[in-house]
């Protein structure tokens, strides 16, 4: 039977990074700057919280407490995406590099890093234990309200999430205000449409690049952070996190720029995710499972397409977008 | 301009060409800017010093006899990839679907392999798995060219797309032929009979891709330089708005040059099945579609310059993976290296086409 009131949780939980990735990501493609870096950020973001936990729970040796646990973990995240996204910015706005290469160059390096240090971070430090299991710090991340449980498909449906969950619906919806309704989200999108034009009317293009990358780059980051601490229950294993950062920024097309869409796109994308553990195959044709976990590919593909073909104005790409700015340039 | 207490420190103007043992010097002293930066980062993390670094890195490409073949049979297979990628960069392009293409060729070529072998004789054995691989790598490559060519669909994300399809279908295959059941691999293909297997030259098995490489790199340098459809790509590359106006059916050559690119990519999965595994895995091509961008970038679409890239990259890997092997650390050590290297190479080439003039500096006639 399908059990509809345990997959939605589920696939709620697999959209959470896919939403802090898209979010950042929209942010970042508003000013101009496509960064396909955000896999690397994502695991950047991962690895940098697992560090920062990893320290503190060897340190306080069982003796923590949540805010501490929370705060250390969240602000390592985001000082490691912060660099990520600060290099990307040096290369592809100070120093004009092309936006492609970098990212490409940008997620090599993150996706390194983190499973370098997941790797050897036992060794590195010389800790005492077989693996990283931050199961302590993981029940601060996923601790959901106490009556959560007791409302039964209500409480499941709706409540049974960690806080950084609601973080990134709240991030996204907040993103859409900034980027739709606010003089600051005006100026942003005029970089990225026409960084001359921004630049003539007074708007400093290279400090909107860099504020939107950065920030960007941050929100992805929590969507690692989210993934080791709350989904994976504080386990750090190697290449978990997969190609959810390619998806991310599939993402942003399907929701054409637009966070508050993106939320609902993520959400489709979790279940899709995960919808092939539902699809029966029976013990004889277990390769059909692998055919089904190409659904989501299939799907962002098919829309992909079906955007471009029906080309409509408000739903394009920032014009300037992949484009570096070169004031002396004209 | 004029001379008034407001004018900023310094102000960046482009730069002409510049002679070409400027712009490599450049990128050399960015190359050893980045070595040392690597240095010190693995003495940090290691403890060794740093020229133990360095002897090691040289001591994990070209250690042994063994190690020097290996290295230089990666490289070619790099090359071959980096190769099949820089015609539909020209055009701008960008084709990061490299990874599916090789698989899909690596999977033609064991399909054949697997059904096929015994049952003919060998020579049309291997006749056919090249045209298999080359047509699948070609169909792979020919999807996203047809979306971008007809609704002008973002060739960046659905290319990626692509990868992650080859990827599902090879794992399903994987199931579908694993020896023995329930290991999730394929194993060894025809091991026995080694039917399929591409034949040794010279008596050495590393040789082969190497010399192909060679042979693509130099026909890819003349196609691009010399022949007319290297002319056309140059110019929808440049403006596509140019090569409609002069007449050019610039979807045909999109759709041409990504068959190209794709049947290219399989050759280079043909290779890898054929040539050196003898097996198929899912990540049999090992994340090289995604760093053979890289190399064509690096190489400022050169096919000549890019022998130099894929070896720069080939080396660091190898000699990043001799350290880890060492000192018991991780394999993506390698990564961390490479992305650092890539970083300073990336961000020098600002300082060639970009130059910096101070304040203080008389007015130069730089700009034209």
């Amino acid at each position: 039977m399908f059990d509809i009131v345990a997959f939605i949780p589920r696939a709620i939980g697999q959209s959470v990074p896919l939403l802090f990735g898209c979010t950042g990501e929209i942010l970042t493609e508003k000013s101009g700057n496509l960064n396909l870096g955000i896999p690397g950020v994502m695991y950047v973001g991962g690895i940098s919280g697992v560090i920062g936990a990893f320290v503190y729970e060897q340190q306080s040796a069982g003796n923590m407490s949540a805010f501490p646990a929370i705060m250390i973990p969240l602000a390592c995240s985001l000082l490691g995406s912060l660099i990520m996204g600060l290099i990307y910015c040096i290369l592809t706005v100070t120093l004009r590099a092309n936006q492609n290469v970098t990212g490409l160059a940008m997620t090599t390096f993150g996706v390194g890093i983190g499973n370098f240090f997941g790797g050897s971070l036992i060794k590195l430090s010389g800790a005492d234990v077989p693996s990283i299991a931050l199961s302590k710090t993981s029940e601060y991340f996923s601790a959901s309200l106490p009556f959560a449980s007791k409302l039964g498909w209500f409480g499941k449906l709706f409540l049974s999430y960690g806080f950084l969950a609601y973080t990134a619906f709240i991030v996204a919806i907040a993103a859409t205000v900034i980027i739709y309704k606010t003089r600051v989200g005006l100026h942003l999108r005029a970089v990225g449409e026409s960084p001359n034009t921004a630049d003539a009317a007074g708007i400093n293009v290279n400090v909107y690049k860099y504020m939107a990358t950065c920030l960007g780059c941050m929100i992805a980051g929590l969507g690692g952070l989210y993934y080791v601490m709350d989904y994976a229950s504080g386990v750090w294993s190697n290449d978990a996190f997969g190609d959810r950062g390619w998806l991310a920024i599939a993402l942003v097309i399907f929701s054409i720029w637009n966070p508050l869409i993106g939320i609902f796109a993520s959400i489709l994308f979790g279940g899709l995710y995960i919808v092939y553990l539902y699809i029966p195959t029976g013990m004889d044709y277990m390769e059909f499972k692998e055919l089904y976990k190409m659904i989501p590919y299939v799907v962002t593909l098919f829309v992909l397409v079906l955007t471009s073909m029906r080309n409509k104005r408000e739903n394009q790409p920032p014009a300037s977008l992949g484009l570096s700015f070169f004031r002396e340039e004209r | 301009m004029k001379k008034s207490k407001s004018e900023p420190l310094f102000h960046i103007t482009k730069r002409d060409v510049m002679p070409w043992y400027k712009t490599w010097g450049i990128r050399a002293a960015a190359i050893v800017a980045a070595l040392i930066v690597c240095g010190i980062i693995t003495t940090i993390t290691t403890g060794l010093n740093p020229f133990s670094v360095y002897a090691s890195f040289v001591q994990g490409a070209f250690g042994s006899g063994r190690k020097v073949w290996i290295t230089f049979q990666n490289m070619s297979i790099l090359l071959i990839i980096s190769l099949a990628l820089t015609p539909a960069f020209k055009m701008r392009f960008w084709n990061i679907g490299g990874e599916g293409q090789v698989l899909v060729g690596a999977l033609a070529t064991a399909a054949c392999m697997i059904l096929l072998g015994d049952k003919i004789p060998n020579v049309l054995l291997i006749l056919v798995m090249t045209v298999a691989a080359l047509g699948a790598g070609a169909i792979w490559g020919l999807i996203p060219a047809l979306f971008k060519a007809k609704w002008n669909t973002n060739e960046t994300l659905s290319t990626l797309m692509m990868n992650y399809i080859a990827t599902q279908i090879v794992a399903f295959f994987t199931v579908v032929w694993e020896v023995p059941k329930g290991s999730f691999t394929v194993g060894i293909i025809n091991q026995a009979t080694n039917a399929g297997w591409l034949p040794q030259l010279f008596g050495s098995k590393y040789l082969l891709p190497i010399v192909i490489a060679l042979a693509v790199t130099a026909a890819m340098y003349v196609y691009l330089k010399y022949s007319k459809h290297g002319y056309e790509i140059a110019v929808v590359g440049e403006s596509e708005k140019t090569a409609k106006y002069v007449g050019m059916k610039t979807g045909k050559i999109i759709i041409r040059t990504m068959i190209l690119s794709g049947a290219l990519c399989g050759l280079a999965g043909f290779l890898l099945v054929g040539g050196i595994n003898h097996t198929i895995t899912t990540t049999i091509n090992s994340g090289q579609g995604f760093t053979a961008v890289m190399v064509s970038w690096l190489a400022k679409f050169n096919p000549i310059t890019m022998i130099f890239t894929s070896f720069l990259i080939i080396f660091l890997e190898r000699g990043a993976g001799e350290i880890s092997t060492n000192f018991g650390l991780n394999q993506s050590f390698a990564d961390i290296l490479t992305g650092i290297i890539l970083f300073f190479i990336i961000g020098c080439e600002f300082f060639i086409s970009y130059r910096i003039v101070f304040r203080k500096k008389k007015e130069t006639t730089s700009e034209k």
